[in-house]
């Protein structure tokens, strides 16, 4: 499936001021795509749709709140997107795990670094952490931090 | 002198010679045991592009005294939780029938401790007694690996004798007798190796499997089961577990010997050469031992079902067409 | 009057751990498993064991102190994830790689391909029981070790790459020590072939063994190797290609049914078509300078980045957020066998324990790498 095809799924998903295009050269990415919480179901959806692979989810701590990055690439064309959500702090996402298998780590992992809670995820205990450990390590007012900036500093909006 | 006289007198003839042999016998083990060991880690090092042992004694033949000593030195822990007695019958039970076995070995002309007229016969019943220590060692261990392994040593030990005797059997058709001194006797022409080379191949096949090593050695699947059967084993009663194992061998292989290639006669053609039976009897031994060796460091192991079904699917058909046939020729020659 | 009864035993299956400390799983790895006999019910992959928080690491450190991190995550392909990292913020500043430096990143980054697959093909024979190949391997994979520390200072967690090119240049010791490697592999292939590749137990205990088919894998994100004997001709090499992977020649091996003996086979053929790429890349090497003068401490702009390479297990990401200052922001590397370990979730119930060994070992995992 070609970049295109994967647009046009989405674009009815999302709008299409929310889908911005990328260089590849400099940033790695061809799309960019801002979704909210509640898009990223129909979101992952779309990708399966277009015959994309979840490559990674991130998350990055910001001032005003925790933003997740879901990555989706295809093997048959560079066609890799960056579906940005911005959440904020406690807010909670529904888990793509039923869309993705890939997911299920992804989200468990970003869960006890990051917090967030994973709506309908099957297994949401600690991955790479102990069980029973009770803080989150790579939000910024956790242990040796250097900055703590908001979207506005890096991204300019 | 004397002291033979006394001790005849005591005991009775018959007796006196017996303890004798099985003295001279258990100093045979330990002296194979400890060559072996060598042997096996020698061979293994070569393979591997490695040299082995090299520091202690010339050629490193001291080594395996200076491990003995290591394992002997060590504390014997018997876990918490194992059924004590179970626990510390396995080794013996595992060590012992295999020096019995060795009474009916014909390790030359005059070198046997008891002519038995089922000598053979009595090989076998004695190595089953493995599989029991086997099973006992691996149940009274309390421990889950252990377990899986002497549940997989049975399975394996008893579908592989099957095999195992009815090619023995083929052989004592072929000479007519089970006793040891007359199988080698009827070897006087031409050894049996030549008249059933395929009977001689499946025996070999299953003493690996019987002796529980590579390829065959899921039992004690070190990556598998970490040690399986005798994981929770330290010390000496470990150090028991491989004696009986590396005695195991030599037993299998002076079975071996005695029945395919000839016992203590020399090789066909080289008669004139002043060379005592024992000698003969034992370089065949080594030889075959070496090839078990060989065959170990060389090929990756089965897989448990796989094992079982190539005994089940393969080897029985084989050894009964090996029977059958060989019947048919038997009665065909007389 | 009602007699009791006891309740029928419906399930008879119990827990089975292949604890961290086990000598197949190579790494700290746990495998909980639900057995049924023989069987396995339900299999859990418990990592964590090895979690020294590199992403945590990378927020209070200047760039140029992350890079030797970057080799202790797979400290098996050390150099390629070196190459990434660097790669990934020298597109980021727009630093320019002069021609030879790139050229001799990739020898390095091949020559670290091979010896972890090296590696890899000792183990997982040793794992199935046969001991000796694995002393070959590791005798071939000595002289990678030796060309790689005559250059970068390490055997094993290189820390070669520098912003702008590497750190030291290659004398002819080093290029007549590679091509004499080169030969050398080459003259090994039918030792190997002849041990392994046709040895009927072998093929027994690979054939039909965990099969990953297409669909399973990209469904988990499996890349690399896994992917590609899956029938999929994936490898950033070729679908991205970085440094100067488009001006060599080579073929992405793929296999067709996705089982231990296709990824086995696939593997085997990546090193020989590493051995051809080193080959082009000595022949080509271009004079001039080995490093590109950069300031001292390396500034990216604002934004976020990605880059992607190709390590032994499948596609490497850095995932780079910058705020302009010399820290980055956040770090996130995305290593390859996260998804190949999960597959195991699918891939094990219903197979032997005894196939655990042969399908672990097949997909080969660095755990260090999933753990970060």
């Amino acid at each position: 499936m070609s970049l295109e095809d994967l647009k046009e799924k989405l674009s009815k998903v999302v709008e299409p001021g929310d889908m911005v295009p990328r260089d590849y050269e400099k940033d790695g990415c061809l799309l960019e795509i801002k979704a909210r919480a509640e898009q990223v179901e129909a979101v992952a959806k779309a990708a399966l749709e277009a015959d994309c692979f979840l490559e990674s989810i991130a998350a990055v701590d910001f001032t005003n709140g925790p933003q997740i990055i879901y990555q989706f690439n295809s093997c048959t064309s560079i066609s890799r997107v960056l579906v940005r959500v911005q959440l904020s702090r406690g807010e909670s996402v529904v888990s793509i795990g039923s869309i993705y298998d890939a997911a299920l780590w992804y989200e468990r992992e970003v869960f006890e670094l990051f917090g967030i809670r994973f709506d309908n995820h099957p297994d949401l205990r600690r991955l790479l952490l102990p069980e029973d450990a009770d803080f989150y390590p790579l939000l910024k007012d956790y242990g040796k931090v250097h900055a703590f900036r908001s979207t506005e500093d890096i991204y300019g909006e | 002198m004397a002291a033979w006289q006394n001790l005849v007198n005591f005991l009775g003839p018959d007796l006196a010679r017996i303890v004798v042999g099985l003295v001279g016998v258990l100093a045979l083990v330990q002296v194979n045991a400890l060559f072996l060991v060598w042997l096996e880690r020698k061979v293994a090092a070569h393979i591997q592009l490695r040299i082995g042992p090299k520091e202690v004694g010339p050629f490193g033949i001291l080594q395996t005294i200076v491990d003995g000593i290591k394992l002997v030195s060590k504390e014997l822990i018997t876990p918490r939780h194992v059924d004590r007695k179970l626990f510390v019958l396995a080794p013996i039970a595992v060590f012992l029938p295999v020096l019995v076995s060795f009474v009916v070995i014909p390790f030359s002309e005059r070198l046997l401790i008891r002519d038995m007229n089922v000598g053979l016969l009595l090989i076998f019943a004695f190595s089953t007694f493995n599989v029991l220590a086997v099973l006992v060692g691996g149940w009274a261990s309390n421990n889950k690996y252990s377990l899986l392994g002497a549940v997989r040593a049975v399975a394996q030990n008893v579908a592989y004798e099957i095999p195992l005797l009815l090619t023995v059997l083929s052989v004592v058709m072929w000479s007519n007798s089970m006793q040891m001194s007359e199988i080698v006797a009827s070897q006087s022409k031409v050894w049996h190796v030549f008249w059933m080379p395929v009977a001689a191949l499946l025996y070999l096949i299953c003493a690996l499997a019987e002796t529980n090593r590579a390829p065959f050695d899921i039992p004690e699947a070190e990556s598998e089961l970490v040690a399986g059967f005798h994981t929770e084993y330290g010390g000496m009663r470990f150090a028991l577990f491989f004696l009986a194992e590396y005695s195991n061998m030599l037993i299998v292989a002076a079975v071996a010997t005695t029945l395919f290639f000839g016992g203590w006669k020399s090789f066909p053609g080289l008669g004139f050469l002043p060379v005592p039976g024992l000698i003969w009897f034992f370089a065949k031994t080594y030889l075959l031992i070496f090839v078990a060796i060989w065959v170990r460091w060389t090929f990756p192991r089965l897989r448990f079902d796989q094992l079982m079904n190539f005994c089940w699917k393969i080897m029985i058909p084989a050894a009964l067409l090996h029977l059958i046939v060989y019947a048919g020729i038997i009665k065909l020659i007389h | 009057m009602a007699n009791e009864f006891l309740e029928p035993i419906t399930e008879q299956t119990f827990y089975l751990n292949m604890g961290p400390q086990h000598p197949s799983t190579h790494g700290v790895l746990r495998l909980f498993l639900k057995l049924d006999g023989e069987y396995i019910v339900e299999a859990d992959p418990v990592i964590g064991y090895g979690h020294r928080g590199h992403e945590k690491m990378a927020e209070s450190h200047l760039y140029e102190q992350f890079l030797p991190n970057t080799s202790r995550m797979d400290y098996l392909a050390g150099l390629i994830f070196n190459h990434g990292y660097v790669a990934a913020v020298e597109k980021m500043t727009g630093i320019e790689v002069p021609p030879r430096a790139e050229y001799i990143r990739v020898i390095c980054a091949e020559l670290n391909r091979i010896s972890s697959h090296l590696l890899w093909f000792g183990t997982y024979v040793m794992d199935l029981g046969g001991f000796t190949p694995f002393l070959y391997s590791f005798d071939d994979r000595e002289n990678i070790l030796d060309i790689l520390d005559r250059v970068s200072g390490s055997r094993l967690t290189y820390s070669y790459c520098r912003f702008g090119g590497v750190s030291r240049d290659v004398d002819d010791e080093f290029i007549t020590a590679t091509h004499q490697f080169i030969e050398r592999l080459r003259s090994r292939w039918d030792d190997y072939h002849n041990l392994v590749t046709k040895n009927v137990i072998f093929i027994h205990r690979a054939k039909d063994v965990g099969v990953i088919n297409r669909e399973v894998a990209l469904r988990f994100g499996c890349t690399g190797p896994i992917l590609r004997a899956a029938g999929v001709p994936y490898d950033v090499r070729k679908a991205e290609p970085y440094s100067v992977y488009s001006e060599l020649d080579f073929e992405i091996p793929t296999g067709t049914k996705g089982d231990a003996l296709d990824r086995y086979l696939v593997r085997l053929q990546e090193m020989e078509q590493s051995l051809h790429i080193i080959e082009q890349a000595l022949e080509r090497l271009p004079d001039g300078a080995i490093k590109a003068a950069v300031p001292h401490k390396v500034r990216p702009p604002r934004g976020d980045y990605y880059f992607a390479v190709e390590s032994a297990r499948g596609a490497v990401g850095f995932y780079i957020v910058s705020d302009g200052t010399s820290y980055p922001y956040r770090l996130k590397a995305r290593v390859p066998s996260y998804g190949n370990l999960q597959v195991l979730t699918e891939v094990l119930p219903g197979t032997l324990v005894a196939d655990t060994i042969s399908i672990l070992g097949s997909i080969d995992i660095v755990v260090p790498e999933v753990d970060r």
